[in-house]
């Protein structure tokens, strides 16, 4: 993990002191609330329907068990004891005081966290593969690369005022597990000539219109990276729209453009921004990476798991996935129990989950885009136990990417963006589905639901997805089939007329009966979609 | 060091079309929407450079000020406008050195403003060094 030096302790203590000069400002009325919104935005302060809402940054999902207790007090303390994981690997409280934001920050400070540019037209959270350092299936470690890119775009002076929001994923697998391409830059680490380079992908994204990030240079050396993305971003913040706030994020830039000539500017600029020497040396990145040096791991461990606890084989099967060392297993624990509002946490599940981490994974935890938890470096000899404790918690729901691991937006619960409530479909469709068995029939389905057209829950990218909208003053809900955020990447397309909540429920379980009658062995569903097309799936929802 | 406030106006500045076409002058403004590197060929005779920020939000002249003086440009670059205290240490660190906010600051808080970054993490317009060359020497 990696540890601040005396520079970072700096840089963040300044931020808690600017922010609480602002705050102090804004109740004395020094500032507008217009002049003040970008200020608090940039530091994860939004103002939602009740409430303040803090969103706390976990860079590239990474947290320690001190850090996962620090969220679990300041939900305590200033919250209403639970919090919220979010798609993008950070957490939110909903029920915040203003006043006591800057208290907050400097709580957060004290374990090398912050809410830095977690919100605003900046660019925001790195974020990475919630496996990262543990799959068995990446190349390296991406994390060092998703540090040295956090550090370059904290307070970056120039790309703060930016047309819209930018995010960027880091991953470095073959598997996708972070939507990389669903980015503003995604970058996936590649190896070429046995050196470790970026490809960037970027222009993508979903919000009102979804677009797959097409790949703009193949291959970046590691001393060229930061430059890369400060070309990247040049030709964004200069080019990018910024007459119409829902055509001003660099994917419209690029469709507009076409990628060949943002390609060709990118290039005419990173020429010039090469030779500022804004690149550090591959000593910082050494550094940095060190600091991710895998936990020592006995690799004789014991690589055999009594399954002789059905209750136990079935959450292994699902919600435990291999390491690259043998002997131990990535645990994944959901935060989707069946009625459960998706990603959220109480203060003492957040609590256990750190002792857990202490305990069993080398006192790691990550966050998942998906709004689960992480174990990462667990040994097979220590799974009984640890579900056991998750069990006796309600974390040990064994639903790992089936149909009730639904990723949600909070939508009109909270949410002053949203057009519908995400939050009560997910929970109807989880009762609809909540028998295991049929779920583990159903296999790998990811639904993802999102209460307006911003496209927070990802419904672009689900297998199924939702989107909530206000038809007439009521609710109504369009589904969408065929989406992808993985490696095998796709935009979902609308069945057709949308639903009421308790409709859309009913036409799901039509869609996923044609699926059963329809597989073929081993097909999942969103397989079974591609190869039959939307027209089977159509008529058993409106025929 | 930066730092004079202007009130804004009282040097005449002409814009940059009639600046590209009247080669005497010394002093050009330059809207957010126009292109910074229009300027690189006449900068050495270029005594004063003011960038529009028509809008706080609006945040291309960050960018148009780095481009000048990353091409070598040495004299006055102002910002005018919108011109927030809490945008000015980014402006400063994009090259900027005077500002003519269209409301007047507080000079306290501007004092505060730009003394509240020790170091910075990233290279820009400014002559500050990085945290990764202090790291390294």
């Amino acid at each position: 993990m990696y540890k601040y030096d005396e520079y970072d302790h700096a840089m963040v203590e300044a931020r808690v002191a600017e922010f609480s000069d602002q705050v102090r400002r804004r109740l004395a009325g020094e500032i507008t609330e217009d002049q003040f919104k970008p200020l608090r935005l940039m530091n994860g302060l939004y103002l939602q329907l009740h409430a303040y809402m803090l969103r706390v940054a976990v860079p590239y999902g990474t947290l320690d068990s001190r850090q996962m207790r620090m969220l679990a007090h300041i939900a305590r303390k200033y919250d209403r004891d639970y919090g919220h994981f979010t798609t993008r690997q950070n957490i939110q409280y909903n029920w915040i005081k203003l006043e006591d934001a800057p208290a907050i920050l400097a709580d957060l400070a004290s374990v090398e966290m912050h809410a830095i540019q977690t919100s605003g037209n900046c660019i925001r959270n790195i974020s990475s593969d919630q496996w990262a350092g543990a799959a068995a299936d990446e190349i390296t470690d991406p994390r060092p690369w998703a540090e040295l890119l956090r550090q370059w775009s904290s307070f970056h002076p120039e790309f703060s005022y930016l047309p819209r929001k930018f995010k960027i994923a880091v991953i470095a697998a073959t598997e996708d597990r972070a939507a990389m391409r669903l980015h503003d830059i995604g970058i996936q680490i590649v190896e070429k000539d046995g050196q470790h380079g970026a490809a960037f992908y970027v222009g993508g994204g979903m919000g009102r219109t979804p677009m797959i990030a097409p790949l703009i240079k193949d291959f970046v050396p590691l001393a060229d990276m930061l430059s890369y993305a400060e070309a990247c971003l040049r030709v964004y913040n200069r080019y990018g729209r910024r007459d119409n706030m829902y055509k001003a994020r660099i994917k419209i830039l690029i469709h507009e453009l076409g990628a060949d000539e943002y390609r060709r500017q990118v290039e005419e600029e990173f020429a010039h921004v090469k030779a500022l020497g804004i690149d550090p040396p591959k000593a910082e990145f050494d550094r940095i990476a060190a600091q991710f040096a895998p936990p020592a791991l006995d690799a004789a461990a014991p690589d055999a798991i009594d399954r002789s606890d059905p209750d136990f084989a079935v959450w292994v099967d699902q919600n435990v996935a291999k390491h690259r060392v043998p002997g131990h297993a990535i645990v994944n624990i959901s935060l989707k129990p069946v009625g459960g509002i998706p990603g959220d946490a109480s203060s003492a599940q957040i609590d256990l989950m750190a002792d857990l981490a202490e305990q069993y994974s080398h006192d790691e935890l990550r966050v998942t885009h998906a709004q689960n938890i992480v174990l990462p470096h667990v040994r097979k000899a220590d799974l009984y136990a640890l579900w056991q404790a998750l069990d006796g918690a309600g974390l040990a729901t064994p639903n790992l990417d089936l149909i009730s691991d639904i990723i949600a937006c909070p939508g009109l619960d909270y949410c002053s963006l949203a057009n519908a409530r995400s939050i009560p479909v997910a929970q109807k469709i989880a009762k609809r589905f909540a028998d295991p068995a049929r779920q583990r029939d159903l296999g790998e389905l990811k639904l993802k639901i999102s209460g307006c057209i911003n496209a927070c829950g990802h419904h672009h990218a689900g297998h199924i997805g939702i989107l909530g909208v206000d038809r007439k003053g009521t609710e109504n809900y369009q589904l969408s089939l065929g989406g992808s955020g993985a490696e095998d990447v796709s935009l979902g397309t609308i069945t057709g007329p949308g639903f009421d909540e308790d409709g859309v429920v009913d036409a799901i379980e039509r869609v996923t009966e044609t699926y059963l009658a329809a597989r073929t062995d081993g097909e999942r569903f969103v397989d079974t979609y591609r190869r039959i097309g939307m027209a089977p799936f159509k008529e058993a929802i409106y025929g | 060091m930066v730092e004079h406030i202007h009130a804004g106006g009282e040097e005449p500045a002409v814009t940059l079309d009639a600046f590209l076409e009247q080669s005497n002058a010394t002093a050009v403004r330059l809207e957010s929407d126009e292109d910074a590197r229009a300027l690189i060929p006449f900068l050495d005779r270029l005594a004063l450079i003011e960038i529009a920020f028509p809008k706080f939000r609006d945040g291309r002249g960050y960018s148009s000020a780095r481009i000048l003086r990353e091409a070598g440009y040495t004299g006055e670059l102002r910002a005018q406008g919108d011109v927030l205290v809490d945008q000015i240490a980014y402006m400063k660190r994009c090259g900027f050195d005077t500002f003519a906010p269209e409301k007047e600051l507080n000079p306290a808080d501007v004092e505060a403003a730009l003394a509240r970054w020790p170091e910075h993490y990233q290279g820009a317009g400014d002559n500050s060094v990085p945290i990764w060359k202090l790291r390294h020497g």
